[in-house]
């Protein structure tokens, strides 16, 4: 474990963590260029393709940004043993799911246990997936007024002219309706999907 | 402060969480949430579920954004120049490995129990082997196609007389105990239908196998005919002791439908491949003999001869009296008809050969198994 050890964390690590924080589309750049093809290499000799390669890395850029966003990020090991520890988890994974052979048990890149930002990236994943859900459900107008008032933070006043409403009180109602509807899809496709869960569970 | 309706706290919770309040109401909403846990819980939902909607545009950004450098990357080929390029060959060989592997396993299984199921391993035992058991083959072939033509020949007619069934092997057979019992190889019955004896007067009796014995190949049969006398005492008794190399021996059996008499010497104490149950014997003995008593000069019988070996000439074998007694007395008695008596007077002793044989072949049987 001594190869772990803080002054094993480049420089240019944090740098580049920084960078994917802010969703820095160079800093995403440098992480294909410094790791994908080691990452490719290593599905394509289990058993995967190129495109799966692809996959596996795309969702393990995501992993990482999740786990960056979540705060208190320590990389304990270079970034790109945590990288391929993500991956080869991912990999890993698919491969049981598909019936398909890991040959290289024995991993020629030191590895990392990453069970843990994997297990909460699923959880994440699927909240994710219940509110897009939940907004497609939503419908127009409503999407772009919610949209607009907590993401984009426009002002009461800006969306009451932006979609004709009559007085800023109307535009309010509307986006109290439009938010109570979607917190009732979101809360009800969540709690449905752990009685699932819990359900598979028993 | 009164309680709020829910809209009214909503506005007032968006108002806070956007720092859109001045300190009064600020403080106020605050001091409400304090006194209402039912107002803070809602606040707490309403935060997490903000959150969630955020990190869902996070995440569609960054995945716009990953798919454009994605896109950029892929396209600028860097992939394939770092790729390693191996051979056609190999990448087909990495893929199908395994599945190759278990065809062959397959292949390998699927062979060797075809083989074992065919009885190829049984065959080259069967060559392997150069012990040949001496019962006689009827001709069965050319007796079966003789008989098919006088089928076709009669057919027209509808005469078909009752075709006596050939007997399909041949061999020789003696007897243990005057009341019927009458000893042979194993090899000769084995998988018969009907056994019958015929002895030297051409008389013929129907026998039951009453006993097996496959590991020292001796089987016990008993004359079951009416027709059947019973017989004097046998002449010859039966010696337990082991006989001495050089010795002077005879037999007599049916090698072909004549009762044919047969001179040697004892050669050795073991059998084939050093079977110690067994004598090897040097008298010339054909298909035929099988089951034929095997004495010595003082009219002993010390075994019975049951094959010789392929490729050498003069290497016959006999089993010996011992195995044979041994094997007799195993016999469970309440399976016998009648009881076995094994005769215990000698009268060939000091007779001249012609004299012991013709007192001999008396008890010695053709046996004819269908």
């Amino acid at each position: 474990m001594s190869k772990l050890s803080k002054s094993n964390v480049p420089e240019a690590d944090l740098e580049t963590i920084a960078g994917i924080a802010l969703g820095n589309a160079e800093a995403i750049a440098g992480l294909y260029s410094d790791y994908f093809p080691m990452i490719l290499n290593m599905v394509v000799q289990n058993n995967g393709t190129e495109e799966e390669a692809k996959d596996v890395f795309q969702e393990a850029v995501i992993v990482l940004f999740d786990r960056i966003k979540r705060g208190n990020f320590e990389l304990s090991s270079k970034l790109k043993t945590y990288i391929y520890s993500v991956c080869r988890r991912l990999w890993l994974k698919q491969l049981g799911y598909q019936g398909r052979a890991f040959h290289d048990i024995s991993s020629y890149e030191e590895t990392i246990p990453v069970e843990e930002d994997l297990v909460q990236h699923l959880e994440k994943d699927m909240h994710l997936s219940l509110m897009e859900e939940a907004l497609d459900k939503l419908g127009e107008p409503c999407r772009s007024i919610i949209q607009d008032f907590y993401i984009l933070n426009l002002s009461m006043q800006e969306i009451c002219e932006k979609f004709g409403y009559t007085n800023a009180d109307n535009a309010k109602t509307q986006k109290y309706k439009c938010l109570q509807r979607l917190k009732k899809l979101f809360f009800t496709a969540k709690s449905n999907s752990k009685k699932v869960i819990e359900s598979n569970g028993e | 402060m009164d309680k709020m309706n829910e809209q009214e706290f909503m506005t007032l919770a968006d108002g806070y969480l956007r720092n859109e309040l001045n300190d009064s109401e600020r403080e106020a909403f605050e001091k409400y949430c304090e006194e209402n846990t039912d107002a803070a819980e809602q606040l707490a939902t309403h935060q997490f579920f903000l959150q969630q909607l955020k990190d869902h545009t996070d995440r569609a950004a960054l995945k716009n954004t990953l798919a454009s450098v994605a896109t950029k990357y892929h396209a600028s080929g860097v992939s394939l120049t770092n790729k390693r390029h191996e051979p056609f060959v190999v990448t087909l060989w990495n893929k199908f490995k395994i599945n190759s592997l278990v065809a062959a396993s397959v292949a390998i299984v699927a062979v060797f129990s075809t083989l074992w199921l065919s009885g190829y391993y049984k065959t080259i035992e069967k060559t392997s082997s150069n012990y040949s058991a001496l019962r006689r083959d009827m001709n069965t072939v050319k007796k079966n196609v003789n008989a098919q033509n006088a089928v076709i020949r009669n057919i027209n007619n509808e005469q078909r007389k009752g075709n006596p069934a050939e007997g399909h092997f041949g061999a020789t057979g003696f007897v243990v105990s005057a009341n019927g019992y009458v000893l042979t190889n194993y090899h000769v019955v084995k998988g018969a239908d009907s056994v019958h004896l015929q002895n030297t007067k051409g008389e013929s009796f129907r026998a039951n196998v009453v006993y097996i014995d496959p590991t020292n190949d001796l089987a016990m049969l008993y004359i079951s005919d009416s027709t059947f006398k019973m017989l004097k005492a046998a002449p010859y008794t039966f010696k337990e002791a082991a006989s001495d190399i050089g010795e002077d021996v005879f037999t007599i059996g049916f090698p072909r439908d004549e009762v044919v008499y047969g001179q040697g010497y004892l050669s050795s104490r073991t059998g084939y491949a050093g079977d110690t149950t067994a004598y090897q014997i040097s008298i010339p003995v054909n298909p035929g003999n099988s089951g034929g008593p095997l004495l010595d000069s003082k009219g002993h019988v010390i075994g019975i001869i049951s094959g010789k070996q392929t490729g050498i000439d003069g290497a016959s074998f006999a089993i010996k009296t011992e195995a044979l007694l041994k094997s007799i007395s195993a016999i469970p008695t309440d399976s016998l008809d009648n009881k076995l008596i094994i005769n215990k007077k000698n009268m060939l002793n000091g007779l001249g050969r012609t004299e012991q044989v013709k007192r001999i072949q008396d008890y010695v049987y053709m046996v004819r198994v269908f």
